[in-house]
């Protein structure tokens, strides 16, 4: 139920992400979905992608600090209120939310919400009570 | 004892009032002393020092003993040429008290400056060698045109640090009237000098420069104040900054030199008639200047390392210290009547050592910091640099998978800990960037660990 993202350090300079966007399109790797969090010296872009050992393997020759995390993809109807009603049920349960980015599927129906939780296992258990659609890695790096 | 000789050491004149307003010297005789007296007082001082020492520090007796000297062959002062260095390593594998030449019942103080691994280098002064640095202050006091009533801004550190302490004792010696304000709160440092009449500033040069850009933001005008002279020390400095801070602050800033192992502020002092190099005080301090690498000594107006015998010290005497400060020895009368030797304007540092804001720094000082931080790597590369007169440190750290995490949060929190660590140890503001690995450049040998982008 758990989806694996890859976490590369960058520093805050021009010329960073291109790098990286290189490196994985030279090792034939497809980015589902990312997301990049900065601060004035560094940022941390995550990623999405549908072959992770490759990605880490190539990006690691390169110099690149990387790691592995564990996230949790969650699909919500693409329309009004589909991440307020996620949040709610996170908030009455006392779920933290370190971070979050969203993208949508393909067909438009749906959109997917990447979480990283402070309590993976909870937040789980949590949304699938409520009826949630949580969705497996494999489907997210084939998609 | 050993000191009965110097019968003319503890004297200080004792001016009227109206004559000590114009006094030029504070110890006329020692000061205008004819080079051939100079030499000979040097001579028996060191003598009696090197017997002390031989007798009371088994440091000493061992490397005297290994170059075999006996302290009855030291027949002239190029003897001392013969003599073995003390360095600062030496100092450290003394710590604490090891090198000292008086038994603990005679120490009366004890001062210490940071080392490169967390231990500080320690001095102990006996109640003679306190007099003797107030009197050697009190003359540099009045070498920099000091007299009676004038106020004494002191924005020196107190503390364990010497510069504070050393400044304020030499004042009172003196009679000026000293204000110990010690450094920080820069608002609360101008208020006083304003309503308070402070007629003298000593800091480092870079506080001088921080506070007159603060008084200018303040709406308060130097010109306006009574400050005639700026005693400035503890770090490196140049002649541009010397006309800038003349200009900014509306005084007369002169160069004073000194080092905790040897005594602490007062070693030498630029003469406020000549304002061309700095009298060190021969005697009590004996100088030469060596080759850094092949510790050959250097002739007369030669650049080099400046190496210190002390021949009055009672507590920590030290032989051929190596203050790796790099300077020349100029012998030539000067104008202000004073006989004894000018170092220039140091130039720099024959080591690693960084001075910064008046604090030394070793990198490796940083390093060991970082090592024991968990996960961080030694590689690390300080970037100092003056912004708006102040000296600034950054640390830029790699960041390798061991401290890596996928939260921004966790990554500044590890910065902040690195910036605390090394403010709580060191005594330094510092900005910690993280970086990414290989960033920093790697070389063979000896790794560039610092740039010094400070013009000087």
């Amino acid at each position: 139920m758990k989806v694996e993202q890859i976490s590369i350090f960058i520093e805050n300079k021009s010329g960073r992400l291109a790098e990286v966007s290189s490196i994985l399109g030279d090792a034939g790797v497809n980015i589902r979905a990312l997301s990049l969090a900065d601060t004035s010296d560094f940022g941390i872009l995550r990623l999405i992608v549908n072959d992770r050992e490759k990605a880490i393997a190539a990006l690691k020759g390169r110099g690149f600090t990387v790691s592995k995390t564990e996230v949790v993809a969650v699909e919500v109807p693409d329309q009004p209120g589909g991440l307020a009603s996620i949040l709610h049920v996170l908030d009455a349960a006392a779920i933290n939310v370190e971070y979050m980015y969203a993208f949508v599927e393909r067909c438009g129906a749906n959109a997917v919400i990447i979480f990283r939780f402070d309590e993976t296992e909870k937040a789980i258990t949590t949304l699938q009570a409520k009826g949630f659609n949580i969705l497996d890695g494999q489907r997210l790096y084939g998609m | 004892m050993l000191f009965r000789l110097d019968v003319h050491f503890s004297t200080y004149p004792v001016y009227q009032d109206q004559e000590a307003l114009l006094a030029t010297y504070f110890n006329e005789e020692f000061e205008t002393l004819p080079r051939i007296a100079l030499e000979a007082l040097q001579l028996k001082r060191l003598q009696a020092t090197v017997e002390t020492v031989y007798r009371n520090v088994p440091f000493y007796r061992s490397s005297l003993d290994k170059a075999g000297i006996t302290p009855a062959s030291v027949c002239t002062l190029a003897d001392l040429q013969r003599l073995p260095f003390t360095t600062k390593q030496d100092m450290r594998d003394s710590y604490p008290y090891a090198l000292f030449a008086a038994p603990m019942e005679e120490i009366v103080r004890i001062h210490a400056s940071s080392g490169t691994t967390g231990k500080p280098t320690v001095v102990g002064y006996t109640r003679k060698d306190i007099e003797n640095w107030a009197d050697l202050m009190a003359r540099t006091l009045v070498t920099a045109g000091a007299h009676k009533g004038d106020i004494i801004h002191n924005a020196y550190g107190y503390g364990l640090f010497t510069g504070g302490l050393g400044v304020h004792n030499g004042a009172e010696r003196l009679g000026a009237s000293v204000i110990p304000i010690s450094g920080g709160n820069t608002a609360r440092q101008l208020m006083i000098m304003q309503d308070f009449g402070s007629t003298i500033l000593t800091c480092t040069p870079s506080y001088s420069l921080f506070m007159a850009e603060e008084a200018l933001a303040a709406g308060v005008d130097f010109r306006k104040l009574k400050l005639r002279v700026g005693i400035f020390g503890a770090e490196p400095w140049s002649e541009a900054m010397r006309l800038e801070i003349e200009e900014k602050l509306n005084l007369t800033a002169l160069d004073i030199y000194g080092l905790s192992e040897i005594m602490g502020p007062g070693v030498a002092q630029e003469c406020f008639e000549g304002k061309s190099g700095l009298h060190i005080w021969e005697d009590h301090f004996i100088p030469e200047i060596i080759d850094p690498v092949t510790g050959e000594v250097l002739p007369a107006g030669e650049k080099g390392e400046l190496v210190i015998t002390t021949i009055t010290k009672q507590g920590i005497p030290l032989i051929r210290y190596r203050t790796r400060d790099i300077t020349s020895l100029n012998y030539e009368p000067c104008v202000c009547g004073r006989t004894h030797a000018r170092i220039s304007r140091l130039s720099g540092r024959s080591d690693d050592m960084l001075i910064i804001r008046g604090v030394n720094v070793f990198p490796s000082q940083i390093e060991s910091i970082l090592v024991g931080i968990e996960g961080v790597e030694p590689h690390y590369l300080l970037i100092v640099d003056r912004q708006e007169n102040l000296d600034t440190l950054e640390v830029q750290v790699e960041v390798d998978e061991r401290i890596f995490s996928d939260e921004i949060k966790v990554l500044q929190r590890l910065a902040r800990l690195i910036e605390k660590e090394i403010k709580d140890m060191l005594g330094v503001s510092c900005s910690v960037k993280l970086v990414e690995p290989k960033a920093i450049q790697r070389s063979e040998g000896k790794a560039k660990r610092v740039i010094d982008k400070r013009q000087l």
